[in-house]
């Protein structure tokens, strides 16, 4: 039995939710930072109560707050993101050149090994690196200087960097992806980057084929098969099965592939957890009927996971940092919706309940199994 | 001493309860009571002028004495009032909906 502490990030402020020990019971905390945007909350794998949150605002733009005690106290760190050197210009909607701007921080990523060191995810896209506890932040420039930076064009929600997965077995490689470039990879700590696209088809672009410019929303892994990748593509789930070299469709029987997250499960590296959307028009759930959709067998052959989620007039959107797993067995699985509702299944997506209801439209959820 | 008025979001980064009281050096300009602000909390620095270039984030702006400041030159000097602490400078969150 372990209870579990789900870190939420809102259009108004985060919340810590936290379980007693066969996570039944929530308890529940904030707003922190009301009234702010929180994309991202999520804690240092080696030090759990250290978290760290991205905090944004229209008005007053990027702050970073530490907690040192699993978010009952947090305190300001660094919120300058600068490019390095001169920033270049990337591909606008109109078709011309547009200087990289800063904007936000979409997801914050701690290091595996040392509590101080932590990637934040930007929009415009880039990747930065602190290694002291976020008090300051440094880019990683090789990124959004390969050779293809100039092209990449923003999707609707932006040029957001927004995922990052390091590997558990090479501190040296990193993957990541960008809205609407694609996703990238690693092998030697950051200094430069190779597009992991091959086998990505995506008709709304010119060549459905090309190398980069596909809208990745998502990519996850099991840390016991770092080389398999799982993504939720503006449309399509892919699986790769050699880092990210190539990738091949595995929607099967899904009634529809669009969608933003996609988790592993904890313990069943081929168990894998999507939230269909109708379309990229329609940003709401088929039929009225949210269903997370649950695969054992690493894609294709799917089943519809509903006991306990709204079966009518259901009409929300589960944002692509609005998924996660937590390491208890069974394995937990939560999510949250822009109608504010945040969902938990104790047992790996059978049944549902939400822990919470009527907050603010959800960003992001991550989770933490204590000890 | 210059009295300066943050809004609810910035005081609360700050911890700061009520009005700001900050000394300043030389001329009292935008810049100048600015720069003693982000001197004493450099946890606000990024939140009212960019870190690099120094201009005011769009949806910021500067009133004092019942006029918007926001348009002038940050070098020019503040008016008598606010120098001499009678009237408070203000930094207001623009009305934007959301």
């Amino acid at each position: 039995m372990s209870e579990a502490r789900v870190l939420v990030g809102t259009r108004k402020g985060a919340f810590v939710l936290t379980s007693n020990s066969n996570r039944a019971r929530w308890t529940i905390s904030g707003p922190h930072f009301a009234g702010w945007e929180i994309y991202h909350v999520k804690g240092s794998p080696v030090d759990p109560d250290r978290l760290y949150a991205s905090q944004s605002s229209g008005w007053f733009g990027q702050m970073i707050q530490r907690s040192a005690d699993g978010g009952q106290t947090w305190e300001p760190v660094g919120n300058q993101f600068t490019y390095d050197g001169v920033p270049g210009t990337h591909m606008w909607y109109d078709g011309t050149q547009h200087p990289w701007e800063f904007k936000r921080v979409w997801c914050l990523e701690p290091s595996l090994t040392d509590p101080e060191t932590v990637y934040a995810g930007v929009e415009d896209a880039a990747l930065f690196r602190s290694t002291d506890g976020g008090a300051t932040w440094h880019e990683l420039p090789g990124l959004r200087g390969h050779e293809s930076g100039p092209t990449w064009q923003p999707g609707a929600g932006g040029m957001c960097l927004h995922t990052i997965l390091l590997d558990p077995d090479d501190p040296d490689r990193i993957f990541i992806a960008i809205s609407a470039a694609g996703a990238f990879r690693t092998d030697n700590g950051g200094q430069s980057w190779k597009p992991i696209n091959r086998g990505l088809k995506s008709q709304y672009i010119p060549d459905p084929d090309a190398e980069v410019g596909h809208c990745v929303h998502r990519i996850a892994m099991h840390p016991s098969r770092p080389s398999v990748l799982f993504m939720q593509k503006h449309w399509d789930i892919m699986r790769s099965d050699d880092a990210g070299d190539s990738w091949h469709e595995v929607s099967g029987d899904l009634p529809t592939d669009f969608g933003f997250p996609i988790e592993v499960h904890a313990h069943e590296p081929e168990t894998i957890f999507v939230v269909p959307i109708k379309s990229d028009s329609e940003h709401f759930p088929m039929d009225g009927k949210l269903r997370v959709y649950r695969s054992r067998t690493g894609g294709n052959h799917w089943e519809p996971l509903s006991n306990g989620l709204p079966q009518s007039d259901c009409y929300v959107n589960v944002l692509r940092n609005a998924m996660a797993v937590d390491q208890a067995d069974p394995c937990g699985v939560y999510f949250g919706t822009t109608g504010g509702q945040v969902y938990a299944s104790a047992d790996s997506g059978d049944n549902w309940i939400a822990i919470v209801r009527d907050l603010p439209p959800v960003l992001s959820v991550e989770v933490q199994t204590l000890p | 001493m210059i009295r300066v008025v943050l809004p609810m979001h910035l005081r609360t980064i700050a911890r700061i309860e009520g009005e700001l009281l900050l000394s300043v050096e030389g001329p009292v300009t935008q810049r100048s009571v600015l720069d003693a602000l982000e001197s004493r909390h450099p946890e606000l620095r990024g939140t009212i002028r960019d870190h690099v270039t120094l201009r005011r984030r769009a949806f910021v702006r500067f009133f004092a004495c019942e006029q918007d400041l926001s348009l002038e030159a940050p070098d020019d000097p503040l008016p008598q009032s606010v120098a001499s602490g009678v009237e408070p400078f203000l930094v207001v969150g623009a009305i934007v909906g959301g």
